[in-house]
């Protein structure tokens, strides 16, 4: 099936909240710096940021700048708009392994390539879509 | 080791109102849906509405998606005069087999002598999917919303992906799954989708969330069913037939979780129904394996996740699904299994998985309408969903 260009969903349309605990890692995002979150003490990454460490259950957490690539887990491809007031558009919702944070994940859009194209272990690099109220969601485009 | 409560509570009466397309229920309200089906199970047991003293929910007490049962209003209005259990599994419809577990302890516990579990669903003013971006979401969910995964299927259809990348799943199976279901519906009054259906039009099908066309979603219905559950000496003396319940498991590995709403699975686990747990116990818990089971209810909101369930429940080993429904082996007429022979919730209705404990009962008392020959052992399952998952053996 021939699906074309996987492009990025309206940045205005799209709405995050934060809290506490997942807050650095948006306020980075706005920096267009990818980062995951990261016991303080074991190093095990997780997410979404949460308030302990699976691992060891500390409290601590480090914010590391990571190199911005990554690796597409899984992906499906949709070709209808999520939104009553858009034309149909396709898009790319994709579970993305990111490099340098082993077993953190982000779900994510991918786009710079056509949908039929994408594969399973293709290698992705961050981009940024700005959203509403001055927030900035990452999202993955192929790499060459 | 045997469960202690092994056949010790049994199914005693299954109510329900009539299946409704998404919307047609109304004006009746939804508490009127959920009563309607509760005396209808306490007439099929032969008991008095206030004779139940017990309520075991799951989905958190949830009526449907957005509405909340609460026994208190419920006893209110239907004149129930006092309760000695009441409680619910947590998260969503992966608790469904679970209830009949959380009534049998409630019973076992002498909290209560007949409880009731419910579900009732109605879908006029919103549907399960189209809330996308009207409201803004948790911080939790701000990691998954934006992607556009605006619904269960479309969270699904990611691990159906990772499913057919490890094993070689293909298509054909999913569809097999929706067809050989279709099939089962074709002679059910009850069924929403009757009409016969081929391999070139499941094809013909839309995707609305690549690999997963509009034909691997389940439907969209309305409607609620009810059924009562007491001790097995107190059902001896009843209307019908008791169905005993043999086993019931739920809960989950943290590797699962909340599953598609999180998406850090590892491998197996990602491309899976999260159940392999939840049934390791189950068939420790009864003695029984897959190949004891004479017919089985696997809760098939999405048809890719009915091949991940038979592999989870050790019908088939793990990755080999897709060749094994493929060779036929879900199917009513000769099958090895039969897997929802009402047509479960792709062809049927779909009620968060209460349909499968009508059909189980209904194939326990040998009255199905597609019956499968002296059923004795019956599966039934709830999610796959954000944790609990859950499974029970019922037996006539």
């Amino acid at each position: 099936m021939t699906y074309g260009p996987a492009v990025a969903i309206p940045g205005d349309h799209i709405r995050i909240t934060t809290d506490p605990s997942t807050e650095p890692f948006w306020l980075a995002a706005k920096e267009h710096r990818l980062t995951a979150c990261q016991c303080g003490d074991c190093g095990h990454f997780r997410m979404p940021p949460s308030p302990f460490c699976p691992e060891c259950q500390s409290r601590h957490v480090k914010w590391p700048d990571l190199p911005g690539t990554g690796t597409v887990f899984s992906f499906a491809i949709c070709n209808r708009s999520p939104f009553p007031d858009l034309p149909d558009f396709v898009y790319v919702p994709a579970v993305v392994d990111l490099d340098g944070a082993p077993g953190a994940r982000l779900v994510t859009n991918l786009v710079g390539v056509n949908a039929e194209d994408v594969t399973i272990g293709m290698k992705v690099q961050v981009d940024w879509n700005p959203i509403q109220d001055e927030w900035v969601l990452p999202i993955f485009r192929k790499m060459d | 080791m045997t469960w202690v409560h092994q056949d010790k509570a049994a199914i005693v009466g299954i109510g329900y109102t009539p299946y409704y397309v998404r919307g047609q229920s109304y004006p009746q309200t939804i508490n009127e849906l959920a009563g309607i089906a509760i005396l209808a199970a306490c007439e099929d047991a032969g008991i008095n509405v206030k004779q139940i003293d017990g309520f075991a929910y799951y989905s958190g007490a949830g009526a449907g998606y957005t509405d909340k049962f609460d026994t208190a209003s419920l006893m209110e209005t239907l004149g129930i005069p006092e309760v000695g259990f009441t409680a619910a599994l947590t998260s969503g419809g992966g608790g469904m087999a679970g209830a009949a577990g959380l009534a049998t302890a409630g019973l076992m516990n002498e909290d209560c002598t007949y409880a009731v579990t419910v579900m009732a669903l109605q879908q006029y003013r919103s549907r399960l999917g189209t809330v996308f971006g009207q409201t803004a979401p948790s911080p939790e969910n701000s990691f998954l919303q934006p992607s556009g995964l605006v619904g269960p299927g479309h969270l699904m259809s990611v691990l159906a992906r990772r499913h057919m990348h490890l094993y070689g799943t293909r298509r054909e199976a999913f569809a097999e799954v929706v067809i050989s279901q279709r099939q089962n519906a074709l002679n059910r009054p009850t069924a929403v989708r009757r009409t016969p259906l081929t391999l070139e039009e499941y094809f013909q099908s839309p995707m609305l969330a690549d690999p997963l066309c509009r034909l691997d979603f389940c439907l969209e219905t309305d409607g609620a069913v009810a059924f009562i559950t007491t001790t097995s000496d107190r059902a001896k003396d009843l209307k019908q037939k008791p169905v005993y319940i043999h086993g019931s498991t739920h809960g989950g590995t943290r590797s699962w979780g909340r599953a598609f709403a999180w998406m850090g699975m590892p491998d197996p686990d990602f491309g899976s129904s999260g159940h392999k747990p939840v049934a390791d116990r189950l068939w420790a818990q009864t003695g029984l394996r897959p190949s004891d089971m004479d017919v089985a209810l696997l809760y098939d909101h999405f048809s890719a996740m009915v091949v991940m369930q038979l592999e989870d429940y050790g019908f088939c080993a793990k990755g080999e699904g897709g060749p094994f429904v493929e060779s036929g082996a879900i199917r009513f007429q000769g099958g090895s299994i039969p897997v929802n022979p009402h047509g479960g919730q792709l062809s049927e209705a779909y009620i968060i998985g209460m349909t499968h404990v009508r059909e189980a009962v209904e194939q326990l008392r040998g009255v199905a309408i597609n019956q499968v020959k002296d059923a004795e052992f019956a599966l039934v399952t709830g999610g796959p969903a954000s944790l609990p998952v859950s499974g029970m053996v019922l037996r006539r």
